[in-house]
């Protein structure tokens, strides 16, 4: 019963959350404004707001929070672990480093694809190497203790980068985006990276049966009929895509992958092929929100929506660290 | 009508033979219990005739067609296996857990279709799981879980079945419950092959006995026929006395020859 309703219960209160987004703001906008204003029917002023800034970052967000839910759903199942996720695992950290090397050396200025594919590549790279680890370690403890590697590496490279910033400019820029934020995004922003979430979103919607089947363990798995390379290889190149293209709009932000998988698990029977789903919805639920309470937060200067999700996500994960059942560490 | 065979099969990983001018048949109707000490290759000669691991020399071969180059939907149509060690990622329901035995079936977990559906309730009655079918795995015990392992692997509905010790870490009870669903699964038309290390619970239940020493097949016989004090010295190098006056061999292991 719950699980019937779970998906539709989730559409509609992202729904309900991207409409709240157009509310509210440091001018909240009365709610038949907004709707004559999304149904492109209300004065100059109103739409401008709603459609060149309110509804895009809101979408952004939307879209942000669901390539990450996704992502980590499908790395949960992969690696049959509830800590796998891209912030853990280091892929968004190379993702980073692999956006601000664009923004360095002014690649993401004079192309816009540029920042993405940069991503996408630091992305995919990660995701590749912590999948080709996994085929020789069982142990969780040991995929996490690489990601941390690999999340404190691409962290020196950025700072180094950092350091050697050519112009105060270009350091803002790098700094704004190790943060996370989709404040000031487009609809232009979203269509650069949406063709990769798209494809990333098919390749691991299309591969989440086989996830069912490595429950089972891997050698089960291959048993009931499984080809796991050709598993393997979408849900890491979808993952890669997905994480890589949510950092190329919004930066680095950390946790949502592991949380919003965390909370629909049990609704659908901790099959992880049932949880892509609902993980991705409320994934993208959960950034609407915190991206709304980031700006009606009456603090001088707006907060980074990474800095909250990491300041709610953090303790999350602990939590669910100490909670789990034990026996592969 | 499907054929499992191994003919002459050798297998060697890192410069160590696992396998050795093996050669075993499964057909459906048999119970095949695949004997031998820890290190013998039995698991390897299991993941050989699975095609998870293709012979160096020799055929391994599902109705004339080789193993490893049957795409691996088709095979698992024809084999179900039960590995050794079979660790659950998630504590899902009981349910879900066989209906994954029909994986190969195209099985979408919540939404099986009728012939899924009526497999799966059948192998969870043959398992006495009907009571526990909605309970979450993480609450089973061992034998139980063990259960829950045997009724995937028939929902499967498969001709063949292959098992790594099914009867590992149980006690004496399960083991024979486990042994009687493989015995089950055999009279209704099944072929199985089974790593065991109980040679009495072997000789109980097997149609026949296929001996492994290192990485070779020593013997390949009805219990009684290859049942025999002197083997089970040579082969485990224990003393053992056998009455041979029942319906099946009774064996018991002294101790060390």
């Amino acid at each position: 019963m719950i699980e019937r309703a779970l998906n539709p219960f989730l559409l509609v209160a992202s729904l309900a959350a991207l409409f709240a987004a157009c509310l509210l703001g440091s001018t909240p906008l009365p709610f038949e404004r907004v709707l004559a204003a999304l149904l492109g029917q209300a004065s100059g002023g109103d739409q401008l707001v709603v459609w060149q800034i309110r509804l895009p970052r809101a979408i952004c967000g939307f879209a942000v929070g669901a390539a990450l839910g996704a992502s980590g759903a499908v790395l949960q199942g992969l690696l049959r672990n509830p800590l796998a996720e891209p912030g853990v695992l280091g892929v968004s950290a190379c993702a980073s480093l692999g956006a601000v090397v664009a923004l360095y050396y002014g690649f993401a200025a004079s192309w816009a694809y540029a920042m993405p594919l940069a991503a996408i590549s630091g992305a995919l790279l990660a995701t590749g190497f912590i999948a080709s680890v996994a085929l020789y370690t069982q142990s969780v403890v040991t995929l996490i203790l690489i990601g941390v590697g690999l999340s404190s590496f691409a962290g020196a490279a950025m700072s180094l980068l950092l350091n050697f910033a050519p112009t105060p400019f270009t350091l803002a820029d790098m700094i704004n985006w190790m943060l996370g934020s989709v404040a000031n995004r487009s609809f232009t922003d979203l269509w650069v990276v949406a063709p990769f979430m798209l494809l990333g979103g098919v390749l691991l919607f299309s591969s989440r049966r086989g996830l069912s089947a490595l429950t089972l363990g891997e050698e089960a798995a291959i048993g009931v009929g499984l080809n796991i390379k050709r598993l393997r290889l979408a849900v890491v190149v979808g993952a890669g895509l997905l994480a890589g293209a949510a950092v190329a709009l919004a930066g680095a932000i950390g946790f949502v992958g592991i949380v919003a998988p965390h909370l629909v698990r049990p609704l659908v029977h901790h099959d992880p092929a049932r949880s892509v789903l609902p993980a991705a919805l409320l994934g993208g639920l959960l950034l609407v929100i915190a991206d709304i309470v980031v700006r009606v937060l009456p603090t001088t200067t707006e907060l980074k929506l990474g800095v909250v999700a990491a300041l709610i996500g953090a303790p999350a994960f602990a939590w669910i660290a100490l909670r789990r059942r034990g026996g592969d560490g | 009508m499907a054929e499992l065979k191994i003919a002459d099969a050798c297998l060697t990983v890192a410069g160590a033979t696992l396998v050795r001018n093996a050669s075993v048949k499964i057909t459906p109707g048999e119970l095949v219990v695949l004997l031998g000490p820890n290190g013998a290759g039995k698991t390897s000669l299991l993941r050989l005739a699975l095609g998870l691991l293709p012979p160096d020399s020799g055929h391994v071969t599902l109705d004339g067609v080789a193993v490893s180059k049957v795409v691996p939907a088709e095979r698992a149509r024809s084999i179900a296996y039960l590995p050794q060690t079979r660790p659950l990622a998630w504590p899902n329901r009981v349910r879900d857990i066989v209906a994954l035995g029909r994986f190969a079936h195209g099985v979408v977990l919540g939404k099986l279709r009728t012939v899924d559906a009526v497999a799966v309730e059948r192998a969870l009655l043959a398992c006495d799981l009907l009571a526990l079918a909605d309970r979450n795995a993480d609450t089973l015990s061992g034998g139980e879980l063990a259960r829950v392992h045997c009724a995937r692997a028939i929902a499967a509905t498969t001709p063949l079945l292959l098992a790594d010790e099914p009867t590992a870490a149980l006690d004496p009870l399960h083991q024979h419950q486990v042994l009687q669903l493989l015995r089950g699964f055999v009279d209704d038309g099944g072929g199985a092959l089974v790593v065991l290390h109980d040679i009495a619970l072997a000789a109980r239940y097997a149609d026949r006995l296929v001996w492994m020493k290192d990485a070779t097949v020593v013997a390949d016989g009805t219990p009684a026929e290859t049942l025999s004090v002197e083997r089970m010295r040579d082969i485990y190098g224990v003393e053992a006395t056998i009455n041979s006056d029942g319906a099946y061999p009774r064996v018991s292991v002294e101790g060390p020859a």
